[in-house]
């Protein structure tokens, strides 16, 4: 089977979400159930009509309990991809190859959680460390912040950044947040002051206004074949690339064993498969949703994903390219430090918005989306 | 919580904590074809090879990237130095750096292995090299 065999064989046709709080005060498959009907109603579908349903290994909502509550009568297909938001994608890949190949006709795709009122994922975890974390646990490296930040200080030794050339990217994220009337951040921009102001939680590399939010919420995505796309209430966001890249000796949360870590690998990867399968170019995306769980990877994946060379991130941002306006506006939602964290999953609702014209801050005549979280992603295209 | 979450030692590793007790660092060797494994793993990626044995490490390498850990929830616990140590042998190892300010710690910087207890639990860290603090 060919790389280029998804190219536009499915459409993304419903986008559903919860409001995004700090305490939703409702249990996670409430959340589900929610944002997966909101889903199935904006692509013109009721329950009966899926038959197939990915999620996260990570979620907590039983795929049977989902089918009880909102009513699906049959499901023949379900998947999960593995570890947290570097995957976001993959969910989209599983749908995408489901309805390709006949084993489903409409995949729900859903992601809920109480990140903030319930399990906070910022904290250590204080339960016995998983198999493998004895290399990194009792050294210190017991947060996401400092397991990544780790490799985020050889990248800045390498270029010679400082933690304000971080802080541009979380002005820009900030000032796309206050004008999205759904983000968290909505209305509450922040100045690179700010951002020097705010208290260091890994020194020298990421202060708290680096760090993605911690977020209550839902999101569903349903997925059908490109052929149903005339008949969508809505215009259909065309898959026209979507992929998973993993290497050897790689680690989702632990990624330190590629040679120089001033690189993303597993991200060139990805950009090679996602360009490969579309028969696009850099040139071509117009937006970019780019997963940050904390800022400095925005600048490792705009380098790996071949929008500037390596190393000049730092400028293209600071030159405002990834504005409203500018020539490649990304995360114009306001991206996981100004919108929410699902998880990455309301980067792609996002991406679906641009392409449908209906985005808070929509960029005019967005052709391609492409959204991009490390080792997984998809460009969208107008129908 | 404490200070430091101990090591969990399963089949895979055991023998790496058992060393570090008598305060050596084993390296994972394939015993076919000789490739070092860190962190280990039950097959050689090289040659498939089951068996493996170890080789302790000469305890010299450089720093490739650091952080300074403050414990999230104490804030009046000491914070650490985390560092990614490049082994002469190859192979990368997390370890905390010791006997050095933070504002000393540089890129690329020599250092050597050496030993700590922390909370009751044996540690390898990494200090200045000695041709290098002097």
């Amino acid at each position: 089977m060919s790389a280029s065999s998804l190219k536009d064989q499915a459409v993304i046709a419903g986008i559903g979400q919860t409001e995004f709080s700090k305490e939703s005060g409702r249990s996670e498959l409430q959340l589900a159930a929610e944002a997966s009907l909101a889903a199935i109603r904006d692509a013109g579908l009721t329950p009966a009509d899926i038959d197939g349903m990915v999620t996260f290994t990570l979620d907590s909502t039983d795929e049977l309990l989902l089918m009880t509550c909102l009513g699906i009568p049959e499901l023949r297909y379900w998947s999960r991809t593995p570890h947290g938001g570097n995957g976001a994608h993959t969910t989209v890949q599983h749908a995408a190859m489901a309805v390709n190949s006949g084993c489903a006709k409409a995949v729900l795709i859903y992601r809920a959680f109480n990140e903030r009122s319930g399990r906070r994922f910022g904290q250590p975890n204080a339960q016995a460390p998983p198999l493998g974390w004895n290399w990194y646990m009792p050294f210190g490296l017991d947060t996401p912040a400092k397991i990544y930040a780790l490799a985020f200080q050889r990248y800045m030794h390498v270029y010679g950044l400082s933690n304000e050339d971080f802080g541009r990217y979380s002005v820009v994220a900030r000032r796309h947040a206050a004008t999205n009337p759904g983000a968290w951040f909505y209305q509450r921009p922040i100045t690179l002051e700010d951002h020097q102001a705010s208290r260091w939680i890994v020194e020298p590399i990421l202060r708290l206004l680096d760090c993605c939010q911690e977020s209550d919420g839902g999101v569903a995505l349903v997925v059908t074949p490109a052929e149903r796309a005339p008949d969508l209430p809505h215009p259909a966001a065309r898959i026209a690339a979507v992929a998973d890249a993993q290497l050897v000796n790689g680690s989702v949360l632990f990624n330190y064993y590629h040679g120089d870590l001033a690189e993303f690998h597993e991200t060139r990867f990805l950009a090679r498969q996602m360009y490969e399968m579309s028969g696009l170019g850099p040139d071509d995306i117009d937006v970019a949703m780019i997963y940050e769980n904390f800022s400095p990877v925005v600048f490792l994946q705009l380098e790996a994903l071949g929008f500037c060379g390596p190393g000049e991130a730092r400028d293209f941002i600071a030159d405002g390219n990834i504005d409203l306006g500018g020539r490649l506006p990304v995360n114009t939602n306001g991206g996981l430090l100004g919108e929410a964290y699902i998880h990455g999953m309301n980067n792609i609702t996002e991406a679906v918005r641009q392409i449908r014209g209906t985005a808070a801050n929509q960029v005019d005549g967005a052709e391609h989306v492409m959204c991009a979280g490390g080792r997984s992603g998809l460009i969208l295209g107008k129908p | 919580m404490p200070r430091l979450i101990p090591p969990a030692p399963g089949p895979d590793d055991q023998y790496f904590w058992d060393g570090v007790r008598e305060h050596k660092l084993l390296l994972q060797r394939c015993s076919d074809c000789g490739l070092l494994r860190q962190p280990p793993s039950p097959m050689c990626q090289g040659c498939h090879s089951l068996s493996w044995d170890t080789q302790p490490a000469s305890g010299r390498g450089t720093v490739h990237c650091w952080i300074v850990s403050h414990h999230p929830t104490e804030p009046d616990a000491v914070p650490r130095i985390v560092a990614l140590i490049d082994l002469e042998e190859g192979v990368r190892f997390v370890a905390n750096l010791s006997g050095i300010e933070a504002e000393r710690v540089r890129n690329e910087m020599s250092v050597e292995l050496c030993f700590a207890e922390i909370d009751g639990v044996t540690l390898p860290q990494f200090a200045p090299a000695r041709e290098e603090s002097s």
